[in-house]
């Protein structure tokens, strides 16, 4: 903490966010200040009103059960396809067999957004939370399946060599050179990935419109808001979204260091 | 007279000398590797014949891109040969009927850049051949690698990853890494090329002391004229691609060497009769403006 607080940098961030809080505040009260209001800025309500609405939600059990349920689906989604992703990835990028019969109708279904599958998702799976789970999934699997291909395939040959000239068997190749060489990607792709999950879920939670409050998450929360008319609060739904991202990716980052700890000299 | 390092371990002299190396003897004759054959037919070996003794410190002189690092590829496994043949200690590691080398802990290579695991500490690092090898269990393989990294002055190296050292105690971790699986000959390919001349030094040091407490065969690849002459016991210059045999060199300093020796008349006179042949090649290197492969 004393080394957090001594740090310019931190000082600097700190500053560059109240200022960024200040400006908001200034242009959003301009109407009050000076009789007339800024074009767009005026629209957008104050951060202290902003505040105020938020202490007004903070108390209220469907807000939390909002954050909840959308930590739930960002969570399924992306454990599947870090599940299902990481192996089938190292298949394609190890086993040319596998690479044949199964990159062609990934590379075909990569490219279509995980937005267009809702849909048809809608209607194959029989329960709203399946289909937003599957969408979410999606979200992030091509991502992984994509990073864990590319840092298994960019293994420097020599350390392949050199493990063979020791001896190792293709097990042992795979177990002990190839899985932590493809670790750093393999990370990369989960950070990725976990940012499209949110992406998803939150259209998802908009399109499929959760039902009751709660039950909806955070993306229902903002389209309820708006729905309300109550400007303030959207800020909110979405300033809780911008602050679940961080907690997940910084979740991520310290899990990484966890497994790579060659990698914290970097 | 010995220049001391600190963490190094005491000079041999006061070992018991080795017995008469017999291991690791490498016989290439008329070897050619075409790259390519249907294609663009780029010929990198030409013909090419070596007798290395067992226990020889073997230096192979070239211009960059001349095929040397094919013919330790071939002796290594890495890549097959078009034809010729190869063998070591009388068995035939590749030839006719058989292009490529089987790869074995016989036969270990240090690579250019270096090649230790970077997620893996230097312990983890040369306990990996005896353990995947089945010899050790993983706790005798760190144990035993913890104790030759202390013989090579790393003793309170081992449990740092290789991003946490410097390239000089990597490249001798590595070093390290190859000798615990008791190989016959060590495949060195320019592995001290980026190296300021200080760091060199040492790490010609640390390589003598080893090569005179193992008397390993040893092939080395290098364009560095001074490394040649200061550590082997033949140099061969090769010519510019395709690589073939133009001369070869022995040098007669005594071991253990030392830095004086840099520096005396025996020397000089060695630089000179084999500047002349590298410099020839050289030229043509540069002439035919290939460009430089690794």
């Amino acid at each position: 903490m004393a080394k957090v607080l001594g740090n310019s940098e931190f000082w600097r961030g700190l500053f560059a966010l109240i200022m960024f809080v200040l400006l908001w505040e200034i242009g959003s009260r301009w109407k009050e200040m000076f009789g007339y209001s800024l074009p767009y800025v005026g629209l957008l309500p104050a951060p202290s009103e902003v505040a105020v609405a938020w202490t007004k939600v903070l108390p209220k059990w469907g807000y939390w059960e909002s954050w909840y349920m959308s930590f739930k689906r960002v969570l399924a989604g992306f454990l599947a396809a870090m599940l299902i992703g990481i192996p089938f990835g190292l298949m394609l990028a190890v086993n040319k067999y596998f690479r044949d019969i199964f990159f062609p109708p990934f590379e075909v279904l990569r490219p279509i957004p995980p937005l267009a599958w809702v849909p048809a998702s809608l209607i194959f799976w029989p329960t709203n939370e399946m289909s937003i789970a599957f969408v979410t999934f999606l979200g992030a699997f091509f991502t992984i399946v994509i990073n864990v291909i590319g840092g298994a395939r960019s293994i420097d040959v020599r350390y392949l060599r050199a493990a063979q000239s020791m001896g190792a068997s293709q097990w042992d190749l795979f177990s002990k050179i190839i899985l932590p060489g493809t670790l750093p990607s393999i990370f990369t792709g989960a950070a990725v990935g976990m940012g499209i999950t949110w992406e998803v879920v939150l259209a998802a939670e908009m399109i499929s419109g959760g039902g009751t409050q709660g039950s909806g998450g955070l993306g229902f929360f903002i389209w309820n808001s708006y729905m309300g008319g109550s400007l303030p609060q959207i800020v909110v739904g979405m300033i809780s979204i911008g602050i679940a991202g961080y907690l997940s990716s910084s979740l991520i980052r310290i899990i990484g260091a966890r497994f790579m700890p060659w990698r914290r000299l970097f | 007279m010995n220049i001391a390092i600190p963490g190094q371990p005491s000079p041999v002299q006061g070992l018991a000398p080795v017995a008469k190396p017999t291991r690791g003897q490498i016989s290439i004759k008329n070897v050619t590797k075409i790259y390519d054959p249907e294609g663009v037919n780029v010929m990198a070996v030409d013909d090419c014949s070596m007798e290395i003794a067992a226990g020889e410190v073997c230096m192979i002189v070239g211009p960059s891109g001349c095929g040397k690092t094919t013919l330790l590829n071939a002796i290594a496994g890495f890549h097959s040969i078009t034809s010729g043949e190869i063998r070591l200690d009388g068995e035939l590691l590749c030839g006719p009927g058989k292009p490529k080398a089987d790869q074995g802990a016989d036969r270990i290579v240090v690579f250019q850049h270096g090649a230790l695991f970077p997620w893996k500490t230097l312990a983890e690092n040369v306990a990996y051949g005896p353990m995947v090898q089945g010899k050790l269990s993983k706790k005798d393989a760190l144990e035993k690698a913890h104790f030759k990294l202390a013989e090579a002055g790393l003793g309170d190296f081992g449990g740092k990853y290789p991003g946490e050292v410097s390239s000089g105690m990597a490249r001798r971790a590595e070093i390290v890494r190859a000798l615990i699986n008791d190989p016959a000959v060590l495949l060195l390919d320019e592995p001290y090329r980026a190296m300021d001349a200080l760091t060199k030094s040492i790490m010609h040091e640390s390589l003598l002391e080893v090569y005179d407490r193992t008397k390993v065969t040893i092939f080395f690849i290098t364009h560095d004229l001074d490394e040649a002459i200061f550590l082997g016991d033949k140099v061969y210059v090769v010519t510019t691609r395709p690589c073939r045999l133009k001369k070869t060199v022995e040098v007669k300093l005594p071991r253990p060497r030392n830095f004086e020796m840099l520096s005396s008349e025996e020397f000089r006179v060695l630089v000179s009769e084999i500047n002349e042949a590298v410099h020839e090649e050289a030229i043509k290197a540069f002439q035919s403006g290939e460009r430089e492969m690794a």
